[in-house]
């Protein structure tokens, strides 16, 4: 079969099980659109700005594990993707970017729309590729699929200059069922000798503790890891970006820990003396200061990333591997062990840590005549039964949503963990919602966040995405007014919302329902009128105590101990108190 | 610590950026950097001096590994090893006394002259980084011109090799 490098692209895409493009045309990806013209497998969501194409493809990608897949053209629309490629590669989410370029010829001349697409991409993708030749496309397509979903999963830019694409130049089309390359050969299993080591490490723990991360999800390791916790009776704890790993609810899951995780999980860090990292990177915003981190643990590290081994923090025991494979190979060691964990060790463990529990450091004013965003959250849960998928931006309503939504299935939870991205949660919405259109999906976000792509709500209408938007509107950048409040001396700058649009009107007038919740008695009823509208986007305009707080909070470059908390629990708010 | 490390990478467009961006982006050192295609014209082998704790060491092996055009990586300076940098200088040389005495230096530190002009010797000169630093001394009492130094090539004693398996 001869095909035009444009149709070679195009039956790339649907020979890899392609369902959703994301994409938005231009002149140099112009012969691609007219191959994506007659043909519907392939299915292009036209979204208003480049970046929200690449948020859409990964949220899709976070809820379905599957490569999120984007087109956009050259210049402008690679650079406008770049925010969503850097933050698909923070969070290591499989990502296919494919981005028009000038024609061959013209490359390196400052052609009209000419950028260097692979220079600027490549220190935030796994891999790019510039294709040079029409003969090279189709492989250059597989290894493209093929590098960012294996191994530690990330976004791939694949940049197509115009001629490539000519739709008079053809060559004979095979997709490759496979590719080999010598200089990629990511390893699955973990070293048995080290699995060894660390079981029986982590049977001689009296205070043992298990921290997971996002490897957990991404590895589609949920299954064998709640095996593994119970097997053992450990306490367990989760990184932002792993929550729903473990259910919310499990007696053994801590919540989450770091800057605003809860007082068990960080005071059971820094207090444990066996602790294993399970698909998590030792992030600054988890580790808080490196010199006190877990002081007196002995440390086990289970990676499929050689490099975050030992990167920030030293371990004893590295495992190299595929965090599912190395768990299952766990689970057997554990089940012929004849050695048990110490029953009365842990025990009197359990009883420190529900001591801590005791405190209910998540307590807030609930009877508060303003509406408190943690009761809106809570009340969300509530509602959606906790099944619902729940995407976010970045500030106080990311923190509030991944503490108080409760999470019970990974791949639930989806939002911008490590390159902190404002603007993503509504198109990630829309990725997931065209995954699942039968399921509720809610962005949870803030009157600031939701600005940086409220042009989606265009798109939302014209695939009919039924997305719910819950603005957490206080009127302020909030994270930004806290830190100003604890670090900065109450000076507020810049930090304040003026002039807002009206976004119920906003909302209506793109087509959709606005929603305005002002009073505490109206919460729950316009929820669940919200809700029950299942076909429609509904934008819930939540107007929300201004000074309201994110709380614990560790400072920045503190310890796992000295935590500011929340004034409504049985601790003091003050760190520096605490600790005397 | 000074260490040597040697890569065989991938002979592609855009190879040498992704390495230098590496270094750049994540605060490493780069002390010398050469790169050459080797007898299979797909590699080309790398030769970066860098400095750097054990534990950044560690790191950029790692990192750098893990650059998809990275085929194979040795770290030199963990054995025992060879390592030779190529310098051509040119130093005034228009007296008698002058072109006497550069090339009596230039002997004794076993470099060859291999341009002359009526006021000027060229000299190539091959050896440990040391060893040409000395030989820069050593002409301190003649003007130089212009030096260029190639940057450290090494490879492992003995039967070690670093290649395709």
């Amino acid at each position: 079969m001869e095909l035009s490098g444009a149709e070679i692209l195009v039956h790339c895409l649907k020979d890899e099980g392609v369902e959703y493009l994301f994409g938005y045309p231009g002149g140099a990806v112009l012969h691609i659109y007219d191959a994506l013209y007659n043909q519907e497998e392939v299915k292009h969501i036209l979204v208003r700005h480049e970046q929200a194409a690449t948020h859409a493809a990964d949220g899709y990608a976070r809820a379905t594990g599957k490569p999120g897949v984007v087109l956009v053209t050259s210049g402008p629309g690679a650079t406008n993707a770049v925010t969503g490629i850097a933050t698909a590669y923070m969070d290591s989410i499989p990502m296919v970017v494919i981005t028009g370029q000038v024609a061959t010829a013209n490359i390196g001349s400052d052609a009209f729309q000419e950028v260097d697409s692979v220079g600027i991409t490549r220190p935030c993708v796994k891999h790019n590729f510039l294709v040079k030749d029409i003969n090279d496309l189709a492989e250059t397509i597989k290894k493209a699929f093929y590098v960012a979903t294996t191994g530690r999963p990330g976004p791939v830019v694949v940049d197509v200059p115009k001629d490539i694409t000519d739709p008079n130049i053809k060559v004979p089309y095979v997709y490759p069922d496979s590719v080999q390359m010598r200089s990629y050969q990511p390893v699955t299993k973990g070293h048995p000798g080290q699995i060894k080591r660390a079981v029986e490490l982590l049977l001689t723990a009296k205070k043992p503790m298990v921290y997971t991360g996002g490897g957990v999800v991404l590895g589609h390791a949920a299954e064998p890891l709640r095996k593994f916790v119970k097997t053992l009776g450990y306490p367990v704890t989760s990184t932002l970006m792993g929550l729903g790993s473990i259910p919310w609810d499990d007696k053994q899951f801590l919540g989450m820990l770091g800057m605003h995780g809860t007082y068990e999980a960080n005071m059971a860090m820094h207090d444990c003396d066996v602790l294993i990292a399970i698909g998590a990177r030792f992030d600054d915003r988890v580790t808080g200061k490196i010199a006190e981190f877990c002081p007196h643990a002995k440390i086990v590290h289970i990676d499929i990333d050689p490099s975050s081994i030992s990167k920030t923090i030293s371990v004893d025991v590295p495992i190299v591997g595929n965090v599912a494979d190395v768990l299952a190979d766990m689970n057997h060691l554990l089940e012929v062990s004849k050695t048990e964990p110490d029953q009365k060790a842990l025990a009197e463990w359990w009883g420190i840590i529900n001591g801590w529990r005791a405190k209910k450091c998540m307590s807030y004013d609930r009877n508060s005549d303003q509406i408190k965003p943690q009761a809106v959250v809570e009340m969300i849960h509530e509602i959606t039964k906790g099944d619902a998928y729940v995407t976010s931006d970045v500030g106080q309503h990311q923190m509030w949503a991944a503490q108080y939504y409760g999470f019970s299935k990974p791949n639930r939870w989806i939002n911008s963990g490590g390159l902190g991205t404002m603007g993503f949660g509504l198109p990630a919405a829309m990725g997931v919602q065209l995954a699942f259109p039968e399921e509720t999906v809610i962005c949870i976000t803030g009157e600031g966040s939701i600005q940086m792509c409220i042009q989606e709500l265009s798109t939302c209408l014209q695939y009919g995405l039924p997305v719910k938007i819950v603005a957490l509107n206080n009127r302020y950048l909030g994270m930004v007014r806290q830190w100003q409040e604890f670090f900065y001396q109450n000076r507020y700058s810049h930090s304040y919302m003026e002039s807002l649009p009206d976004f119920v009107k906003l909302a209506e007038s793109y087509g959709h329902v606005g929603i305005r919740i002002e009073r505490v008695e109206d919460l729950r009823p316009k929820l669940e009128e919200a809700f029950a509208l299942k076909d429609r986007l509904v934008f819930l305009d939540i107007v929300t105590d201004q000074t309201e707080n994110v709380y614990p909070m560790i400072a920045q470059g503190k310890a796992h101990n000295e935590m500011h908390m929340s004034p409504y629990c049985d601790l003091p708010q003050d760190p520096e108190r605490e600790l005397s | 610590m000074r260490h040597i490390i040697s890569i065989l990478i991938e002979n592609e467009a855009g190879a040498l950026s992704r390495v230098a961006g590496l270094f750049s982006a994540r605060g490493y050192n780069i002390e010398s950097l050469t790169v050459a295609p080797t007898e299979d014209a797909s590699l080309s082998r790398m030769t970066i001096v860098t400095t750097g704790t054990d534990r950044v060491i560690e790191q950029i092996t790692k990192q750098l590994n893990k650059l998809i055009d990275v085929v194979k990586l040795m770290e030199l300076s963990d054995g025992p090893h060879i390592e030779r940098e190529m310098m051509l200088i040119k130093v005034k040389a228009a007296t008698m006394d002058q072109r006497d005495d550069v090339k009596r230096l230039s002997d004794i530190f076993r470099g060859r002259i291999i341009d002359v002009t009526a006021s000027t010797y060229t000299i190539e000169l091959t050896g440990a980084g040391s060893k040409l630093d000395s030989f820069i001394e050593a002409l301190s009492e003649h003007k130089i011109l212009e030096t260029v130094r190639s940057g450290v090539s090494g490879i492992a004693r003995g039967e070690k090799c670093l290649q395709l398996n």
